[in-house]
């Protein structure tokens, strides 16, 4: 296993393009640190975003989680060409001729893809802390620890991502395309929503059968945060509106990433073992 | 004899196209073998199924009696096929090293084998700057990281500069000379010729022979012959049953034996008969008369 990660290592370390965009990734996500500079000091009007409470224990978890997220793009460009210029490089085909079976070389990226979620969340997980240990207006260590499943939500959403962005590289072979590809899976999935809603079901329902599509369940897990936020619940109040969402990971979101995440490995493993090279 | 490979029976279809046709031969160990045949006649399907790239569509092939998985015999095994493939962001060291990881085997021997190909001087710089004919060294040493039992070689000098050719076949020969078992796939027949000690001759995925290439035609050879009077040399090779054959081209005799002949007492005994030669030279068919010889045969 080390060997395999060892090899993927090799070959994205030395590439310079995926290593500014790892780099880069990394430095975004400690960035989120600098929303907590947002201050505005306009003669009478005071805001200091820190302050609004987005940096209380447990919130915290919930909202860079969801925040933080967002930047998986910058892994997926990443994901997708180091598959992607293997076909284009040729060199999936040296890899074989050289003595890694496919299950080693589909293994070696999904295990790349699992090191990127995990560092992915140690990194969360460390910048959160420090940011909510400065800011945060509840210390105590149960509240601190409590809504963890955040983070863990936030680890399967990036291997569920990521398996599906592997599996794009592998069936598209051009990282271009495979992105392009993304997009379009994006907007269809857009499409089929505003169909079911227009023509077959309420609201509720149709929620729940997006809930199945890869990139819908995938977002599901880690729902919007903000209207959650003290200050905007506030505003909310003062216009005579309530807030009534569930906020909550469930069991079954995690079941449907992860099942998503199998079918897209297994894919990309048998579509490599049927495919002549 | 130890095996290194045996094919049997192989098959690979590609929708209509039959690219090879029950296939089988064996390669043992020691020898120096050549996969010869026109373009598409299914050499490079055929190394692509044994080195797990292609999917068979029937058939089998084992690896060193079937004792390991194709994978980790692979790791055993030291191919090029076609196109040199590496990473072009990367240096020569760094590819090496990649292989070795892949290949499981130290990284010890990475500078001596780029000294054996000559891009020593080079090993730092990046991939995408070498020339194609360095490309296909630094496959080679690749290649020989692991020492392979065997050296499996597609077209190796295919799209090469004569002086790039030449630069391969001398690296070939040194490591035929070391033992190295090699198979090597081409369509250049004094390539072949020049290296290999066994033949597999295809062609439109069908096997035409597979073994010695001394043996290919049972052949003893043929006489070209020259003399003052040549009506009466051709009387007598005429009547002679050790010929079969007798053809005359350009003033020169051509004529076929039927049965092992020593010049020596072919010349004394012309002589005997008063004819005196001009020229005496005793060949075997080159490699392509013969593989002419045995595709013409076979082409209807």
């Amino acid at each position: 296993m080390i060997r395999l990660l060892q090899i993927e290592f090799i070959k994205l370390w030395n590439n310079r393009a995926s290593k500014v965009l790892i780099i880069s990734y990394f430095v975004l996500l400690t960035s989120i640190a600098l929303v907590a500079a947002i201050k505005f000091d306009i003669g009478p009007v005071k805001f200091h975003l820190a302050d609004q409470g987005i940096f209380n224990f447990p919130y915290i978890w919930h909202f860079n989680t969801f925040i933080t997220a967002f930047f998986k793009l910058f892994l997926a460009i990443v994901i997708v060409s180091m598959m992607a210029n293997e076909y284009s490089n040729k060199t999936i085909k040296q890899n074989l001729i050289d003595g890694l079976s496919k299950k080693e070389f589909v293994l070696s990226k999904f295990l790349t893809v699992i090191s990127f979620a995990v560092i992915s969340t140690v990194f969360v997980f460390v910048v959160s802390m420090i940011l909510g240990l400065i800011y945060s207006d509840y210390n105590e260590i149960s509240i601190i620890f409590s809504d963890l499943e955040y983070l863990f939500a936030f680890f399967i959403k990036l291997i569920g991502f990521f398996s599906f962005c592997l599996f794009l590289g592998i069936l598209v072979k051009r990282s271009a395309f495979a992105l392009g590809f993304l997009i379009l899976w994006q907007v269809f999935e857009g499409f089929v929503r505003g169909m079911i809603r227009w023509k077959l079901f309420d609201g509720e329902t149709t929620d729940r059968i997006m809930g199945f599509f890869p990139l819908n369940s995938m977002w599901n897990l880690i729902k919007e945060p903000f209207s959650r936020l003290g200050a905007v619940k506030s505003v909310a109040n003062q216009i005579g509106e309530e807030f009534n969402f569930d906020y909550a990971v469930h069991w079954y979101e995690i079941l449907i990433v992860l099942v998503w995440t199998a079918i897209f490995i297994y894919l990309s493993y048998a579509l490599l073992k049927k495919r002549d090279l | 004899m130890e095996t290194i490979l045996s094919v049997n029976n192989l098959t690979k279809k590609f929708g209509y196209l039959t690219a090879v046709k029950d296939l089988s031969f064996t390669i043992e160990k020691g020898n120096v073998y050549g996969i010869l045949g026109p373009n598409g006649s299914g050499k490079s399907t055929t190394l692509g199924i044994v080195l797990n790239v292609v999917n068979e569509t029937n058939g089998t092939f084992s690896w060193f009696n079937g004792d390991t998985d194709t994978h980790n015999a692979l790791k055993k095994v030291g191919a090029i096929i076609e196109r040199p493939n590496f990473y072009p962001y990367m240096t020569a060291v760094q590819n090496l090293k990649l292989v070795c990881k892949i290949k499981e085997v130290s990284e010890d021997k990475i500078e001596e084998k780029l000294k054996l190909v000559g891009l020593l001087e080079r090993k730092n710089s990046k991939f995408k700057t070498y020339s194609l004919g360095m490309k296909q060294r630094l496959a080679i040493a690749s290649a020989l990281l692991n020492d392979p039992e065997i050296l499996i070689l597609d077209e190796p000098t295919n799209g090469l500069d004569p002086q790039g050719i030449h630069q391969i076949r001398e690296i070939i020969k040194k490591i035929a000379r070391q033992g190295t078992t090699i198979l090597l796939a081409s369509h250049l027949l004094d390539e072949v010729e020049k290296v290999c000690s066994h033949v597999v001759i295809l062609r439109k995925g069908e096997k035409l022979y597979s073994g010695r290439v001394d043996d290919m035609l049972a052949s003893h050879g043929f006489f070209e012959l020259k003399t003052e009077n040549m009506a009466e040399l051709e009387t007598y090779l005429e009547k002679n049953d050790s010929f079969g054959k007798v053809t005359t081209e350009n003033g020169l005799i051509t004529a076929f034996l039927t049965e092992e002949m020593n010049p020596a007492v072919l010349n004394q005994e012309l002589f005997k008969k008063g004819i005196i030669l001009s020229h005496m030279v005793k060949r075997k068919e080159s490699l392509e008369e013969q593989f002419l010889t045995l595709t013409k045969n076979q082409s209807n």
